[in-house]
């Protein structure tokens, strides 16, 4: 089902991208695109607000703002322009929503399992070679499991990451926005990414997908 | 000579801030050295990619 939603919808990106790139004229804002975008968008929102009903709110405004327009400028995809709109909306929400913080993201300098007592990689967890991975990126299969890892990571470093690697906010926009430390961020970060590799390396390299 | 742990640190941090000279250069060296850091380098540089172009889809 959710194979199903993303592979339509990438289809109509592809066919906007191809349209784009032909011209970069202002085009019309196709309505039913847009609501064809709605699941989507509402998984993203809800993986960056975590909060089911606060992302149904913000994404009903985010597609009042987009079909309220008639045209937008044909630079990329209508996808990328709408989702640029969602993003800002997070955004506003984020920020509202940090001023009256409820959750700590003090975070322990927790020992990291990846590495023995001096420090090395553990036979287990020593990182293997991927090859090319860029190859992967034209593949269905590798962003479904892609959406699963970054689901998989904790709230708070999920939030920490998808602000900076997705709403492509600097690190220290972020920890004003949250109200934390250079290196409490950076502490997130790393598990994050970490985290993340961990995640691609066990159910797309090693299962043979790449 | 930098343990992996810390060089796993670094190559994170290197991408959300400059790193020192002093930092850049046993970061280099470490890479150098220890294959699963050069792994791990290329797999730091491809998830940024990935979230890049989650972007665009």
């Amino acid at each position: 089902m959710v194979g199903n939603v993303l592979h339509k919808v990438t289809l109509v990106s592809n066919n906007t991208d191809q349209h784009a790139q032909k011209s970069h004229r202002v085009q019309s804002v196709d309505a039913e695109q847009v609501a064809a975008m709605r699941e989507e968008m509402l998984r993203f929102t809800t993986l960056q607000l975590r909060d089911s009903v606060l992302a149904e709110d913000v994404v009903h405004e985010a597609l009042n703002a987009a079909l309220s327009k008639n045209k937008y400028s044909g630079r990329g995809s209508l996808k990328s322009w709408v989702f640029a709109i969602l993003r800002n909306k997070i955004i506003d929400v984020i920020r509202e929503r940090s001023r009256h913080p409820t959750e700590s993201y003090i975070e322990d300098d927790v020992s990291d399992d990846q590495f023995d007592d001096r420090g090395h990689w553990k036979k287990s967890h020593k990182p293997s070679n991927w090859g090319q991975p860029e190859t992967v990126l034209a593949n269905e299969q590798f962003w479904l499991i892609f959406d699963i890892c970054l689901k998989a990571l904790p709230e708070n470093t999920a939030r920490v990451f998808m602000m900076r690697e997705h709403l492509g906010l600097e690190l220290k926009e972020v920890c004003k926005e949250l109200n934390i430390s250079d290196s409490n961020a950076w502490v997130i970060m790393h598990r994050a990414r970490s985290q993340l590799r961990k995640c691609l390396e066990i159910n797309f390299i090693q299962e043979g997908k790449l | 000579m930098m343990e992996c742990k810390q060089a796993a640190k670094l190559m994170s941090q290197s991408q959300d801030r400059n790193l020192t000279f002093n930092e850049r250069m046993s970061l280099r060296f470490h890479l150098l050295m220890c294959s699963g850091c050069a792994q791990y380098n290329k797999q730091m540089d491809f998830i940024r990619k990935a979230m890049k172009q989650l972007k665009q889809r």
